[in-house]
């Protein structure tokens, strides 16, 4: 059924294209602000990105990407809609303009951002593919993989990274896809396959989330790519790549100057010009990006700085238990940089 | 009152049946090529505007991603054309096993449906229904499942036969191992069949004009089988057979079936048995009772009057339903996708998803399933012209 449904896709991009009345300039804040909803591409099911949870209320990462967006453009945070994607319908769900985001632990790759059409905001998880193994098959590394059946998502980066990781090493392997996250984790434990590869991040959300005992699955050490993940927009639309954009560097921001959701009210009354600017108590950057002056605020008050999406979500506290590490902040020892409020 | 003066007979052109007729297909097809251009005009400026490039030039890039199974040899470095090619040959694979074993599986429940044995009837006629009415994607999810949970890991694969190992890594079997001696097999192997296609011949000529039975049938087998195994034997009977075995992860050597595959196979046979069954029960109650019975008087044995009077005027009636059931198990295969075998949606898929290029993939998924389909009729008719009944 997942085919046909990436068909419809596939059909809606395609009419889309054909259809789209998309020409004029910076339409896309104005679609959002009259459907009064940002709608983001979603993955189906990634826990710690972007997974729905028992009320069917999409939780992660990703997710709290797209209500920042919400909370900076609308106001409200929970005026958001997602469209669940698999890895082959996401593009094509953004092309065609039915999403207005693509909010998907995405790979920013150069032909992707030139080529297919798209543009890529800042990095919100800065990740590495990986492999994992089944405890019990005794292996350590990922040179010990040689003629392996690997199980992998088609139309990814990942699968063009393995191809080429087992190319450089002399190693053969089988490749085993189906478009269908569950189905493929399934297929994994189940025992079709020796090994599952994805981005690190997402090879810890599947222990957590989908093995019967997390105990059993070891990642290897190799991190055999680098695999940015941002968020996508498509060309043509600098006012509505600008708001992404700044939306997340507002987080980032946040955290730098130590502002949280619970201490944003007491933050307006700082005297710091950074986060006068940032916050809309001198007004300015608002008007710019053509949004209220209390875009940030909001952002902030509603969805949190970085540092407290990604605890909420991926942090040492959840299934996930991953560090910080590289998405820590600039001075901190990682790359989470915000560009001047200025 | 005043006379008209246009002549009798005769009045103004848009009242004229003909060229009114004319009128509306003009428009119409005026009509049709301005939506076509209306489209074709949108798609290029919003995919300009997207910065995406529009052309076939993509597919001599590299393909960079592998694919298994491969019929031919295949690298990651190869291009997407080639990549293309080999999704290609196996949705081929998989047609042509397919449509020869629900064929076969379709003619018995057919046949299983008229048995005079309430049972087997009964049987027949609820392995119809449960098929004919459940989804397809549902029915390859089942055996695909049963073949994953079922099949122990690799390391503990089942020997059902020496060199013949079941495993959730699918099905792994001995081959021969090439040997150049084989090519004068296979000539003994055509020499063999174009002779006993000869006999049989003359076997008919014989019986039109004497009346006496010729055993065609045991002939035929004998030079089928006794000169390539005699070329064999007097080769020295190269026979090596290249055996699987467990190397590191999974099987090496011989042929390994995978689970998607064969889950594919199945489930489409299955699937389309069911509605072939039908038509050939169909088709053979549409040969009047008549023509047995009149058959049964003449002394006929009850095996020859299905072989020989009901099945070639049943199969006049069955061969254009039938080429539909072959076209729909052939799209079918399309559902590949769910269960990942890399047939050539699958492998068209991955690709429209590594170079973004939609429009262009879809075209060619589209013109290939079309050559298929026109291709698979165009056979289908020649036999049906065949087969049809010569009116004199």
């Amino acid at each position: 059924m997942r085919s046909l449904k990436w068909f419809g896709f596939a059909v809606t991009a395609v009419l889309g294209l054909v259809w789209g009345d998309s020409a004029r300039a910076g339409p896309t804040l104005d679609g959002v602000k009259s459907r009064g909803v940002v709608t983001c591409a979603v993955n189906t099911g990634l826990a710690g990105f972007g997974m729905p949870d028992q009320q069917g209320d999409y939780k992660g990462l990703d997710a709290d990407t797209c209500r920042a967006i919400a909370a900076a453009v609308l106001g409200d945070a929970k005026k958001v809609k997602f469209i669940p994607t698999t890895t082959q319908q996401r593009f094509t769900v953004l092309q065609s303009g039915e999403a207005d985001v693509l909010t998907r632990n995405t790979t920013w790759t150069v032909l992707r951002d030139t080529e297919q059409g798209f543009n890529f905001a800042p990095v919100t998880y800065y990740d590495g593919q990986g492999f994992m193994v089944a405890k019990k098959a005794g292996i350590k590394s990922a040179k010990e993989l040689d003629g392996a059946t690997i199980c992998v998502q088609p139309g990814t980066t990942t699968e063009l990274n393995l191809a080429d990781y087992f190319r450089t090493n002399r190693m053969t392997f089988k490749p085993l896809v189906v478009e269908k996250l569950a189905e493929l984790e399934n297929a994994f434990f189940s025992g079709r396959c020796d090994a599952y590869t994805t981005d690190r991040s997402g090879l810890a959300a599947t222990r957590a989330g989908k093995a019967s005992n997390a105990d059993d699955y070891v990642i290897l050490p190799e991190v055999i790519s680098k695999e940015p993940l941002a968020p996508a927009v498509r060309h043509g639309d600098d006012e509505w790549f600008d708001i992404v954009k700044w939306t997340i560097y507002a987080m980032i921001g946040a955290e730098e100057k130590g502002i949280t959701s619970g201490s944003v009210d007491e933050a307006l009354k700082s005297e710091d010009p950074d986060v006068k600017r940032m916050l809309g108590v001198t007004p300015g950057i608002g008007k710019a990006l053509h949004l209220d002056e209390k875009w940030a605020y909001n952002v902030i008050k509603q969805v949190g700085n970085y540092g407290e999406v990604f605890e909420r979500n991926v942090g040492s506290r959840t299934p996930l238990k991953l560090e910080r590490g590289l998405n820590g902040l600039w001075n901190q020892g990682g790359l989470m940089y915000a560009m001047p409020f200025r | 009152m005043s006379v008209p003066s246009r002549p009798l007979g005769r009045s103004a052109w848009w009242n004229d049946e003909r060229s009114r007729e004319l009128l509306f297909q003009a428009l119409i097809v005026a009509a049709v090529i301005a939506i076509l251009a209306y489209l074709g005009h949108n798609a290029t400026v919003n995919l300009r505007r997207q910065g995406i490039g529009f052309g076939f030039g993509f597919l001599g890039h590299e393909a960079g991603f592998e694919i298994s199974p491969a019929l031919i040899p295949y690298t990651p470095a190869d291009s997407y054309a080639y990549a293309m090619l080999v999704g290609l040959l196996n949705t081929l694979l998989v047609a042509a096993i397919g449509i020869v074993f629900a064929t076969v599986l379709g003619l018995v429940v057919g046949l299983l449906r008229l048995s005079g044995n309430w049972l087997v009837a009964r049987l027949a006629l609820g392995y119809v229904e449960l098929i004919r009415n459940t989804p397809l994607v549902l029915q390859l999810f089942v055996w695909w499942k049963l073949l994953q949970i079922s099949a122990p890991g690799p390391r503990a694969a089942w020997q059902v036969l020496p060199g013949v190992f079941v495993s959730n890594r699918g099905v792994a079997l001995p081959v021969p191992e090439y040997d150049p001696g084989f090519r004068w097999v296979l000539a003994a192997l055509v020499v063999g069949m174009l002779a006993s296609i000869a006999l049989a011949r003359w076997a008919r000529w014989r019986q039109e004009r004497t009346g006496q039975p010729f055993p065609v049938l045991a002939t035929a087998l004998a030079l089928i089988v006794l000169p390539p195994a005699i070329v064999f034997v007097a080769l020295g009977a190269p026979f090596r057979l290249d055996m699987p075995q467990l190397v590191g992860f999974n099987f090496k050597g011989g042929v390994t079936v995978t689970p998607e595959f064969a889950a594919l196979v199945v489930g489409l046979v299955v699937y389309t048995a069911a509605f072939i069954g039908e038509i050939v029960r169909g088709g053979i109650q549409a040969v009047s009772r008549g023509q047995s019975e009149a058959a049964l008087a003449l002394g006929l044995k009850r095996r020859h009057v299905l072989r020989l009077v009901v099945l070639p005027q049943a199969v006049r009636t069955m061969i254009p339903p039938l080429t539909s059931e072959y076209l729909n198990l052939t799209k079918n295969s399309t559902l590949a996708v769910a269960i990942g075998f890399a047939e050539f949606f699958s492998v068209a898929n991955t690709i429209l998803n590594q170079t973004g290029q939609a429009i262009e993939a879809m075209t060619l998924i589209a013109a290939v399933y079309l050559s298929l389909s026109l291709g698979l009729s165009l056979l289908m008719n020649v036999y049906n012209r065949r087969v049809a009944l010569v009116e004199r």
